[in-house]
């Protein structure tokens, strides 16, 4: 290669090199941040900020969701499976809701603990599958190993 | 490596370039057209539906491959950019300008199809995901790359300029790419990968390949397209493109 070329490769790979050095040194001092949620057991050692909106995200609780039979309110648990965080919402849930499914609940602890969100979102996972093939491996029951993973 | 040498010095040349970029842009062109066709009609009509999202996930046949191509559209950007700062070559810079409202077209397809997926599924049309705001840094950089280019009266200048912001700007490929495993997001992982089953079944992963494979036949037949009327007018001096002209001149 031409020395002067050379140069120039060298000067822009250098370049480069700094460019991503400074990004990574800043995400990684963001990464707290950076992070959407926080997740049921960082609430439970008391990470998550007091007294301030936070999210929380994990899995709907199997037979948590209870639902007030004249209001909106509807109360429901969210796990990561190694703490659960009780969490109460008024308002229309999202068509995904569902107990076992994912969620990111935006709101503020409570002084019993309680999250009290005001705005719930549904967070669905990368695997698609077509109806039939769920009715299909539901009555085999290996639907149900394949959901709670 | 000889023939990659003998290819990248024929296409630097702006005859070359301008000479085969016509036959290319007609056979992309000739190829994007039936899979984007086809694509369209299997996934939008023929897929199946999903089993918790119904009939909206079907808008991933458009948001994936629109993603794919501005990731992948940009890493091509960049790499013009490189070639261009380190060999000075002419048809780099006329690709790496060219790239960009492509680039930024289909990031923004990705975005607003992202949008209008979110709604019905997440329950938000727009979240501060670090997924979603990375992809919103890309638009930028797209944006950027096109402003800074025709900022410049002189053109070598315009060029140095946008290849270097093209080339910083590669930084936020790889944070977007694994954005989704390094934090907590809304959005979900990579249904595909190179090393695993898709999470998904043949029947439903099939014409999203076509659409992927059209979506890249398309980018590259607009890209040549659009680069081989840059060039013809940046070069409009030169001998070959007046004695061109004078060809067809009747």
């Amino acid at each position: 290669m031409h020395p002067l070329r050379r140069q120039r490769l060298l000067l822009v790979v250098a370049g480069l090199v700094a460019a991503a050095v400074a990004v990574a040194l800043a995400l990684v001092a963001l990464n707290e941040n950076i992070n959407l949620f926080y997740s049921p057991v960082q609430v439970a050692a008391g990470e998550a900020p007091a007294g301030r909106p936070f999210r929380v995200g994990g899995m709907v609780v199997e037979n948590s969701v209870a639902r007030s039979g004249d209001t909106l309110d509807v109360r429901f648990a969210v796990t990561d499976y190694e703490a659960t965080v009780a969490v109460r919402y008024q308002g229309i849930l999202p068509d995904l809701f569902r107990e076992g499914q994912g969620v990111v609940a935006t709101g503020q602890l409570s002084p019993e603990g309680e999250f009290v969100a005001t705005e719930v979102l549904a967070k669905h996972d990368e695997k698609y599958m077509p109806p039939e093939v769920t009715a299909a491996l539901e009555q085999s029951g290996a639907y149900q190993r394949a959901n709670s993973q | 490596m000889g023939w990659l040498a003998t290819w990248y010095h024929r296409w630097a040349s702006p005859p070359w370039f301008y000479q085969m970029s016509g036959r290319w842009t007609r056979g992309l062109m000739g190829l994007a057209l039936p899979l984007l066709c086809v694509g369209t009609l299997w996934g939008l009509a023929f897929a199946p539906a999903d089993y918790q999202q119904g009939n909206s996930f079907r808008i991933i046949y458009i948001h994936v491959p629109a993603a794919m191509v501005a990731q992948s559209g940009y890493i091509l950007m960049a790499s013009a950019g490189l070639v261009g700062l380190v060999w000075r070559l002419k048809v780099a810079d006329v690709v790496l300008r060219n790239c960009a409202p492509i680039g930024a077209a289909m990031t923004f397809l990705a975005l607003a199809t992202g949008s209008i997926w979110g709604k019905p599924t997440w329950g938000a049309w727009w979240v501060w995901d670090a997924r979603i705001t990375s992809m919103l840094v890309l638009l930028m950089l797209y944006l950027g790359v096109m402003g800074l280019g025709s900022a410049f009266r002189n053109e070598q200048a315009a060029g140095r300029a946008s290849a270097i912001l093209a080339l910083v700007g590669v930084v936020n490929i790889p944070i977007i790419k694994y954005s989704v495993e390094w934090w907590y997001s809304l959005h979900q992982p990579a249904t595909f990968r190179l090393t695993e089953k898709p999470a998904m079944p043949v029947e439903m992963w099939a014409p999203l390949l076509v659409m992927v494979l059209g979506f890249y036949a398309f980018f590259g037949a607009v890209l040549l397209a659009r680069s081989r009327v840059d060039l013809l007018d940046r070069e409009r001096r030169s001998r070959w493109v007046r004695s061109l002209v004078a060809e067809h001149a009747i």
